[in-house]
């Protein structure tokens, strides 16, 4: 069983916000998760080398040639605040 | 042949590429054609988001302006695409608040790939917020409805890609597949699916939910139009340095017979989790092999039961990871009125993504975190190279292996909502495929309780060519009537 305390870390390290009710769900929800997975645990897997990618690739290059990429103005059209070519967020802590 | 003598439910992609290369049908009437379907049936389907009728015409007119002798094979041919690929200037949001409005600056590859083909895009298609969810519910915006039950889902997260193909709201349809995304709801709405193998489609301008299996494929309404459109997205791409491409194109297939194929019927896929309507489809599809020439024996491949658990600590782990970037700073949803930076991250993260998303922010961020990452991250990608051997093993044996590629057919909307680790436990069959990369489709296989079922067909990396071959003589052999009630009443 997670903890109400592990799971308000875990919050803060994703950045969410949860009251309390939702904080008392996810705890329940979480911990039947976290019990599923569990079973790999059981699992004899010394000597196993883990995959990240199913299908192995090494050394992929390409030639180092520059590429006309998008323009400051195309990479900032989405911003929510932007001012004289910057993104502006609120202050910092 | 007037345009209004043209049935929506009669016509396939290649039909539609048959019609325009001998003129019996403009491209303009043809996108008219599917935007009238579109205005008829979405309001019960709803499959798109967003239907882009100007552009749409706009792109219809300009293939019109071409002779004939100059058009490219599939230039004028309509499609529909989860809004989960980046499109220049259309809006893509991920079936999620915190994308909304945004449009992005660029086109993802295979986007690119179909303008140089020269499709018309009518429009962007429904999906479960991040492509997390087996149903469409999880969408910000709507749930999508089965056109063969109104009251059931879909399947998902590529759900309204299955249902605007099945309700003929476009001849084909692009979704993603991450651990049964195609496949599933290919299944649930009677159409094909294909999930190629990983590597195959670039998935550079994919909104990424967990990048080591993500893969890009076809929903389509028979086998030769996933092969055309697999043909059509296939390549590698400097842009994803994951991306191989094919070894060559699939073309189309023609097989009829199975003679001399080997099929592995694994043993896990159809125990007790399988209803038994399915199974019952599902055993007669394996007599037909049989009947078709092909052999098939029972295999067993213990270790894909741990694949849901694996499935659910990798693909959390890296969606939390990918979905670090929604910050509320360079796109997407910021929330007003914060303090701070801190304050600003976490109320627009709270607001902007859905409950799935978060429980799924969640778990990875657990499984990430300090202490626990060897107990689960590792572990589990290391149950992942326990998966890929016994995979490999039985590919020693067998040509192909099958399974149902749902246990259930669709489920009514709001039937498992309640439940997340039961809604997990629906992919038993399509995650393990993901976790070892390897290709897989689902065709329509027979009926149940008068819903569709699907049978998957898994093949060894970069067989797809082999695979659609076998796909398509199956197909032939059912002959199935794939008109959806819905299709009827609307006609």
């Amino acid at each position: 069983m997670i903890s109400r305390k592990e799971v308000e870390h875990v919050a803060r390290l994703a950045r969410l916000h949860f009251d309390d009710e939702e904080l008392a769900r996810l705890q329940g929800e979480l911990s039947q998760i976290i019990d599923y997975v569990q079973q790999l645990a059981e699992l004899d897997l010394s000597g196993l080398q883990p995959t990240s990618h199913a299908v192995a690739l090494k050394n992929v290059f390409r030639p180092d040639v520059p590429v006309q990429g998008l323009t400051q103005d195309e990479a900032m059209s989405n911003g929510p605040d932007v001012e004289r070519g910057q993104f502006v967020v609120p202050r910092i802590g | 042949m007037s345009p209004h003598r043209l049935d929506v439910l009669d016509l396939t992609a290649h039909r539609c590429r048959e019609l325009l290369e001998a003129g019996d049908v403009s491209a303009t009437e043809l996108a008219r054609l599917y935007l009238h379907r579109i205005a008829a049936v979405d309001g019960a389907v709803q499959a798109y988001l967003l239907v882009d009728e100007e552009g749409a015409l706009a792109k219809a007119a300009a293939v019109d302006a071409k002779p004939r002798g100059e058009r490219l094979p599939w230039e004028g041919v309509p499609i529909g695409l989860k809004d989960i690929f980046c499109v220049k200037g259309m809006e893509t949001t991920c079936g999620s608040r915190i994308l909304k409005g945004y449009h992005p600056p660029y086109d993802a590859t295979i986007i690119g790939k179909l303008r140089a083909a020269g499709l018309v895009f009518l429009g962007k298609l429904n999906m479960d917020e991040f492509a997390m969810g087996s149903s469409t519910e999880n969408s910000a915006f709507q749930t999508t409805h089965n056109p063969w039950d109104l009251e059931r889902v879909p399947g998902g997260s590529s759900g309204g890609s299955a249902a605007c193909v099945a309700a003929a709201e476009a001849p084909w349809a692009l979704g993603t597949d991450t651990g049964g995304s195609i496949r599933q709801p290919a299944s649930l709405c009677g159409v094909v699916g294909l999930k190629p193998t990983y590597g195959a489609v670039s998935r550079y301008g994919l909104v990424a939910f967990a990048s080591s299996l993500d893969q890009i494929g076809p929903l389509t309404r028979d086998v030769k139009d996933a092969a055309a459109l697999l043909d059509i997205i296939a390549g590698r791409d400097p842009r994803d340095s994951t991306s191989i491409g094919l070894p060559e194109p699939v073309g189309t297939p023609s097989r009829t017979d199975l003679e001399g194929l080997r099929f592995g019927v694994i043993k896990e896929f159809i125990g007790e989790a399988c209803e038994p309507g399915v199974r019952e489809v599902f055993d007669s599809a394996v007599e037909m092999i049989s009947s078709l020439g092909g052999v098939c024996e029972e295999v067993s491949l213990p270790s894909v039961e741990q694949g849901i658990a694996a499935y659910y600590l990798i693909a959390p782990s890296e969606a939390s990871s990918n979905l670090a970037r929604f910050d509320g700073v360079r796109y997407g949803h910021r929330a007003s009125g914060a303090d701070d930076l801190y304050e600003m991250y976490t109320r627009t993260r709270s607001e902007g993504f859905g409950p799935e998303v978060k429980r799924r922010i969640m778990i990875g961020t657990y499984a990430l975190s300090a202490g626990y990452y060897d107990a689960y991250y590792a572990q589990a990608q290391r149950t992942r190279t326990l998966i890929i051997r016994d995979f490999a093993g039985a590919f020693d044996r067998f040509d192909f292996l099958v399974s149902p590629t749902s246990p259930s057919v669709a489920f009514k909307i709001g039937e498992k909502t309640a439940d997340p680790l039961a809604m997990y436990l629906s992919d038993l069959c399509t995650i393990p495929v993901n976790l070892a990369g390897l290709p897989g489709i689902s065709v329509p296989a027979g009926f149940s309780q008068g819903l569709p079922v699907g049978l998957q067909i898994i093949g060894p990396h970069f067989s797809e060519k082999g695979m659609l071959g076998a796909a398509h003589a199956l197909e032939q052999r059912l002959a199935l009537p794939l008109v959806p009630p819905l299709a009827e009443v609307a006609r």
